[in-house]
């Protein structure tokens, strides 16, 4: 068994890989060197892993790269493979989320971008067209941006019914639909926004990453600028699982690849305060959705530690025990065989990490 | 004919050459968008899908940053020379 864990750093991808279950990885150069990835797409309904990089110029503007040979050679289409149509009146400025379609839909793949609009596509990822239902959506004008962008940076397709799909977005909330991406509705109920003079509106929430249950898909979980929730019926209401943990501010919220109930995120201080809770390097875990969360800290750096973990930059593989990922803005990379109960380093001093999407094969 | 010249940041989409001859001719944007009918990949990174040049892209018109001048209306004569360089950014 390889695995395979891509970096997307501040400035370049790159690409591990372990072949002695996980216990040891060896890093290799930086693809794109100079550009920032804030999404790897991974598609593994394949025979092989392809791998979709959004390449971030600070210059030349975002593009989408893609790779059938684990990052050995990468293809660009002569168009730009993500933009928007001449009547929009906008330019997309960056792509934050790149995600395969379900099962049931091969070769469908979708984006998020900022400013917030869903791109759909029909031939693995090489171009894609823009949902002008949600792009029409009557909210789009009050949508805010933050410190961030105004971005869609989160995409979860329903796994077995390719109609239904939730996105999220920094601010705005979260979205779904039912009808394949034709209408959508807000689904923010229960999720407070306290920067707001209404702290309980429709939408406007500033919801930071949103991930799908593995055992039950109407199960989603969301760590938000301020609250950590869960939903049990896709999204309807929402209730804060954040009793039990050191803060409920934070960036990734990551779900169990096969077990139910089981998440990890990454607490911070607070919005004032981005750095980790007593200045620790911790992962925490719950293994009842939420009602729990425990600290997981052993193999990680002892010393007072400041670095954050962004919202794409902690991530799971599909082992059982599943394996899990982190990287800081300080440019380290961490890994756990088992579920968090140990930690190794897999990369330090590489540019600020902003996401990790590991693949096994 | 105008030519375009390509910093060598950019020369992986325009196969490597430094400088573009172009047809087109009068204003700025009928060459960028010949650029973007032979060299789509080139012209894609100077220019967004708008078609407004991209923030931190400049464009010298016989040596005067098409913004100090009339922009994508820029007057371009037969002999022009436009020089597309990044500007200094990044961090």
């Amino acid at each position: 068994m390889t695995v395979l864990l891509a970096i997307g750093t501040q400035k370049g991808l790159f690409l591990a890989t372990s072949d002695d279950e996980r216990r040891t990885w060896q890093v290799g150069p930086a693809h794109f060197s100079g550009t920032a990835i804030y999404t790897i797409g991974v598609d593994a309904r394949g025979p092989r892993p392809r791998l979709l990089a959004a390449v971030d110029s600070s210059h030349f503007g975002p593009s989408v790269a893609v790779s059938d040979d684990l990052g050995e050679t990468w293809a660009e289409p002569d168009s730009a493979p993500i933009a928007l149509p001449a009547d929009a009146g906008a330019a997309i400025e960056r792509v934050w989320q790149i995600v395969p379609g379900s099962a049931a839909e091969p070769g469908v793949v979708y984006a998020g971008s900022q400013p917030s609009a869903l791109f759909r596509s029909t031939d693995g990822g090489r171009s894609f067209q823009l949902v002008r239902g949600l792009w029409d959506h009557p909210h789009r004008p009050q949508w805010g941006a933050g410190f961030g962008g105004q971005a869609i940076h989160t995409v979860l397709p329903h796994p077995h019914d390719p109609a239904r799909m939730v996105v999220a977005m920094s601010t705005g909330g979260v979205y779904r639909t039912a009808d394949g991406g034709a209408t959508w509705a807000p689904a923010n109920s229960g999720i407070k926004a306290y920067f707001l003079p209404d702290p309980w509106p429709e939408f406007g929430q500033c919801v930071h990453k949103v991930a799908r249950d593995a055992g039950d898909p109407e199960r989603l979980y969301a760590q938000n600028h301020h609250g950590v929730y869960r939903s049990t019926d896709g999204g309807d209401r929402w209730e804060s699982i954040a009793a039990t943990l050191p803060s409920d501010f934070g960036f990734p919220i990551v779900a169990h690849p096969s077990r139910p109930g089981t998440i990890w995120n990454f607490p911070l201080i607070a919005d004032s305060r981005r750095h980790p809770v007593d200045l620790r390097c911790r992962v925490f875990r719950s293994t009842d959705a939420g009602e729990q969360w425990e600290p997981l800290e052993k193999g990680l750096p002892a010393e007072p530690y400041y670095p954050v973990v962004l919202r794409d930059a902690m991530c799971a593989d599909g082992s059982d025990p599943a394996g899990v990922y982190f990287g800081t803005r300080s440019g380290d990379v961490f890994a756990t065989r088992d579920e968090g109960e140990s930690w190794t380093p897999v990369a330090a001093h590489l540019p600020d990490v902003l996401c990790v999407r590991a693949v096994t094969f | 004919m105008p030519t375009v010249l390509v910093p060598g940041v950019l020369r992986a989409e325009s196969g490597g050459a430094a400088r573009l001859e172009v047809a087109a001719a009068g204003q700025l944007r009928a060459v960028l968008d010949e650029v973007g009918a032979r060299w789509p990949r080139l012209a894609r990174r100077i220019r967004d899908e708008s078609g407004a040049v991209r923030r931190y892209v400049n464009i010298y018109v016989d040596g005067e940053d098409c913004r100090r001048l009339a922009g994508l209306d820029t007057p371009v004569a037969a002999g022009s020379e436009i020089q597309v360089l990044p500007s200094v950014a990044g961090g």
